[in-house]
């Protein structure tokens, strides 16, 4: 097994076009669980940790903001970052431990692309996109396009994810998980809901009840016309209910040892129903 | 988690709060733990493992694996020299499956090699053809006498039928339910390792392994081995936890095998995956339980049925199944009972000892049932419980008399006193709430509940077992040496036995001796019996080299031993000014003995499952307050009161850290920790899955111990570590039932079931 400890991201697609097969690594906080269940035998590895390029974020003139690949979680809790994307910061702090939200990154959160990826609601939320490079082109891509099945997403053998683009909304915006455990635990059902009042738009994401993350833009419109989201203070409890029922109408949950197709349905529209009274409380 | 005022002494002597010796070594990660070992030349073994819940084998072909280059041995059944079964209780479990496998997981061949991934390859290339079968997996369908026999020797383990006073007695109220309890994981951290050296000529072989009983395994080995025990010598590696998974042979016979067949040192190691298919669980049960009552709450009789699913193999079954049964009344009278119980073969994972062992099953019955009277005859849950407390002197349903202290009213009044967390403050953080760290909930989502849970545990082996206890203490120049065979596996042994000696013999340097077989046998570190076996055997050995000691200074200052006596680190003459320090009066000799402790003999059950087969009991209450997320179904448990019949505080800090460990296992149960089964395959191996209690789950624990010293325990104390998990879980159900009107008959409660 050789293993590429590039410093810089050209220096890692070098790396990527004369090993095209190679896996590349993050934080590993994905990888190294498959590789210790055996079920990932890699023969050649290039390490991205070390590249500065990766682990910055930066604001953009539109209002936008790009955050590297390889910045951890931890960084997403706190500070302005929290201030810009509320729930991603909120989704960070659900991601395992304090040691896995150092090591974690939103790189290996797409390169994973598991629809239980803790990130991805935001991502799919607030519509980020995502920016991909290979040695001969850059490209931008939406996370909609992006993400195709259950880890299975749209990045060529020969391209590496460098970053991805988040828009900065006016509006509330959260996120939500369910687990079976109070810290620490994979996602039985999450959901990450923006409001973005210039737009008069809501968005919600759903993540871990169906094969990719699922935004649920019949239940969006639908509030959109019952509901001045720009306006309003308050939503009343009739109408959150029913903007729950048909955010639920809208995923694809599965029986699983984890949960039931029913419970997660039920916590689905439970969670949409919180997050648009938490957005419009009084 | 929980404020305890700690007694600070200044020797480290019985009732002070002593420091573990291995503490710093074990936060720093300095500590040698059995996974550590290491040793020049050796190998690497590994096992190959059944894919399928039940199948028969074909074929083996081990050619391919011998072929790969660094591969030193294959072995199979065929390749085990002496008995071809072990068995704590019945030797049934096969070395190696050889016709039939019969749960997922079961061991088929092992490999030696240079390096584990040599070794994981030629697993690989290991060719066994099997014939899958169908397995039975409910143990309801096992029993019946049209299901295929999927042993030789059947597939009930055993049955065992109990009938107490009048079964006709009449009653004016009863309740009934059907109780469910889960498959859980003992889940120590420090996962099984061992390595063997075998002996040059090959005659004998040393285990160095973390297991909780060495002479146990021992037996064990050398009978599959065909060596005769003294060429077996165990040696304690650094352990990580047991919790009764370390109770039955797992990697022992294999490692000692590959050792022996390549002349050299193997070190064999499980994953974390591999260990839930390496050890076996507790025991998923079936309860139907009947309580009949007069109308003002005093229990008549209790009916009821319990089936135990005891995997594949027979592991500790029969008596995992006697101590369900005989606790099914609780902590409380009862003069009547019909009660029969079943432990039974499937081809699910072999279960067997775990915390508690089967009353953790029994008591979420009786306990659920206990609410369920006070509801019929409008009491409290309290005032049910103190209406019908044990005492000392009451009957068990087994006819033996409750000879132990045994302070239940005391537990369930100092329990109640206990004062209630404050009602959740508006600045509560969101991590508190239940769903934690995913904030699913708001404040007006969370409904507060309030439960209860009272618990009777039998301490040491029951059924006639002499499980005795060795110990010898060496004393020279003011330095007790102190040689056991217990097993240190996270209790705290290795700082009660210096408490002990300083306390008696008046020294304060202890050193402890490597614990393995070249002394006589400790028992197991299991059934909370070490602190009364193992500590009633050094307290004797101590004791004797004390006698000793008198004899000695006696003699030299021409004074009546029988005057002599220690007071802090002196010996004095109690009715004169003679006084030396221990110290001076040992140097230059060495005064050593050995002494075995033993319990009360005990009897077996007889037909109609009476007999006094238990040696002590112990008691505890738990009051649960939770905060319930109803809607969806998530749960934090707030604060856990209880106050615990524990004879006598030896080390305040050791006691609490069991308690709140204890309660932890038991919320684990509760609320998350199964091991999910699909037609005899395991869905969940491993940590993302199988969820155990984090920081942000584990609640308050508020904490008083009943000191009232118990005349038979060596030390006054009764043993502590299983209590503190077996009333805790009811009580937390009860306490969610409470929050959110559900019937809840099964643990773990799971979300669905609080909110769908």
């Amino acid at each position: 097994m050789t293993v590429a400890i590039p410093l810089t991201i050209s220096e890692a697609l070098d790396a990527l076009s004369s090993n095209p097969d190679a896996r590349l690594i993050q934080g590993g906080t994905d990888m190294m669980v498959e590789i210790n269940f055996n079920h990932l035998k890699p023969h050649n590895i290039i390490a991205l940790r070390r590249i500065k390029e990766l682990r910055t974020w930066t604001k953009n003139t539109d209002g936008s903001i790009t955050i590297g690949a390889g910045v951890p979680y931890q960084e997403m809790e706190t500070g302005e970052l929290k201030q810009l994307v509320p729930a991603l910061a909120e989704a960070a702090r659900t991601v395992g431990s304090p040691q896995i939200r150092a090591a974690g990154t939103l790189g290996g959160n797409l390169g994973t692309c598991s629809p239980a990826g803790d990130g991805l609601p935001v991502l799919f939320a607030v519509d980020a996109v995502v920016h991909l490079q290979s040695n001969e082109v850059s490209r931008q891509l939406s996370i909609h396009d992006f993400m195709l099945g259950v880890k299975r997403n749209a990045r060529n053998a020969n391209e590496i994810i460098t970053a991805v683009t988040i828009p900065v909304l006016n509006g509330w915006q959260g996120y939500t998980k369910v687990g079976v455990r109070n810290a620490m635990v994979i996602s039985v059902a999450s959901a990450c809901l923006a409001v973005d009042k210039p737009t008069k738009s809501v968005r919600i994401a759903l993540g871990a009840v169906g094969p990719t993350i699922i935004r649920c833009r019949d239940a969006e419109s639908w509030l959109t016309q019952q509901f001045d989201l720009s306006t309003s203070t308050k939503i009343e409890l009739d109408l959150a209910k029913e903007f729950g029922r048909r955010v639920a109408l809208e995923s694809k949950p599965i029986d699983d040892h984890r949960s039931t197709a029913e419970y997660r349905r039920h916590a689905v529209s439970v969670l949409a129903q919180r997050l648009i009274t938490r957005a419009y409380p009084s | 988690m929980s404020a305890t005022k700690q007694d600070v002494r200044s020797r480290d002597t019985l009732g002070a709060s002593a420091l573990r010796p291995d503490g710093v070594a074990k936060v720093t990660g300095a500590f040698s733990f059995s996974s550590d070992m290491w040793a020049e030349n050796m190998l690497w073994g590994a096992t190959l493992r059944s894919p399928h819940p039940y199948a028969r084998i074909i074929s083996i072909d081990t050619t391919p694996a011998l072929l790969i280059s660094g591969v030193s041995a294959v072995l199979t059944a065929q390749d085990v020299p002496g008995k071809a079964t072990y068995g704590l209780i019945s030797a049934d479990q096969p070395v190696f499956a050889s016709e039939y496998v019969r749960y997922m997981g079961e061991p088929v061949a092992i490999v030696a090699a240079d390096h584990p991934e040599t070794c994981r390859r030629a697993l690989e290339a290991i060719i066994v053809n099997y014939e899958v079968l169908t397995p039975v997996v409910d143990p309801e369908l096992a029993m019946l006498s049209s299901t295929e026999l999927i042993h030789p020797d059947g597939n009930l383990i055993r049955h065992q039928h109990i009938v107490h006073g009048d079964p006709n007695a009449a009653s004016d109220i009863t309740v009934e339910g059907n109780y469910t309890i889960g498959m859980q994981d003992q889940a120590f951290l420090g996962l099984e390792a061992a390595m063997a050296f075998p002996d040059s000529g090959g005659n004998g072989v040393e285990l160095h392994i973390a297991t909780q009983w060495l002479h146990e395994d021992r037996g064990q080995i050398a009978a599959c081995l065909a060596l005769p025990e003294e060429n077996v010598r165990l040696v304690l590696g650094g352990v990580g936890g047991a919790f009764g998974a370390r109770e039955d042979i797992s990697l022992q016979v294999h490692c000692c095998l590959l050792a022996l067949r390549t002349g050299k040192p193997i070190k064999m190691q499980y994953s974390r995956e591999e260990s839930f298919f390496g050890h076996v669980h507790r025991h998923p049960a079936k309860i139907w339980m009947k309580h009949h009552a007069t109308k003002d709450g005093k229990i008549v009789k209790i009916e009821s049925r319990m089936v135990f699913d005891g995997g594949a193999y027979t592991s500790t079954s029969p008596a995992v199944l006697i101590n369900g049964i005989t606790h099914t009344q609780g902590p409380y009278q009862c003069d009547n009972a019909i009660v029969d119980g079943y432990a039974v073969r499937t081809n699910n994972p072999p279960c067997g000892a775990m915390r508690g062992f089967g009353v953790v099953q029994a008591c979420f019955a009786h306990e659920s049932q206990m609410d369920l009277l006070a509801a019929a005859c409008g009491l409290s849950p309290v005032d049910v419980r103190l209406k019908n407390a044990m005492r000392t002197g009451d009957k068990l349903i087994t006819g033996q008399t409750v000879e132990s202290v045994a302070p239940v009213e005391r537990c369930i009044r100092e329990t109640d006193a206990i004062p209630m967390p404050e009602p959740m403050s508006q600045k509560a953080n969101v991590l508190e709430f239940p769903g934690g760290s995913g904030r699913t909930a708001d404040r007006h989502n969370i409904i507060r509940g309030v439960g209860w849970g009272v618990s009777i545990k039998n301490l040491m082996y029951s059924e006639g077992f002499d499980d005795y206890a060795t110990a010898r203490c060496t004393l020279s120049d003011g330095v007790a040496s102190l040689k056991f065979a217990t097993s240190e596996v996270g209790q705290g042994f290795v700082t009660l036995a210096p408490q002990i000696a300083r306390s008696v013999l008046g020294i304060d340097e202890v050193v402890l001796e490597t614990s393995d077989t070249q002394i006589g046998s400790a028992g197991s570190t299991s059934a909370s019996r070490q602190t009364w076996m193992s500590g009633g055997a050094v307290d004797g050995a101590c004791r004797l080299v004390r006698e000793r000691l008198f004899e000695h200074v006696g003699k030299l200052h021409n004074i009546d031993p029988i005057r002599l006596m220690v007071e802090n680190t002196d010996i004095i003459d109690t009715v004169g000014t003679f006084r030396i320090s221990v110290s001076d009066a040992t140097q230059g000799i060495t005064i050593s003995e050995t002494f075995e402790h033993h319990h009360r003999k005990t009897e077996d059950l007889d037909e109609n499952g009476q007999g006094n087969c238990h040696v002590a009991f112990a008691f505890v209450a738990h009051r649960a307050v939770v905060d319930v997320d109803v809607e969806l179904g998530l749960v934090k448990v707030v604060q856990i009161a209880t106050a615990q019949d524990v004879g006598r505080v030896l080390n305040p800090l050791s006691a609490i850290g069991q308690l709140e460990g204890g309660i932890a296992q038991g919320l684990g149960l509760a609320v998350m920790e199964e091991i999910i089964m699909d037609n005899g395959r395991v869905k969940n191996p491993s940590f993302t899955d199988y969820l155990l209690p984090t920081a942000l789950d584990a609640p308050r624990v508020v904490a008083i111990m009943i000191e009232e010293p118990e005349p038979q325990a060596p030390l006054g104390a009764k043993g502590i570590g299983e209590p503190p998990c077996i009333s805790v879980t009811p009580a937390i159900v009860a306490a969610i039932r409470s929050a959110t009107g559900k019937a809840l008959l099964r643990v773990p409660v799971r979300p669905q079931d609080i909110c769908l």
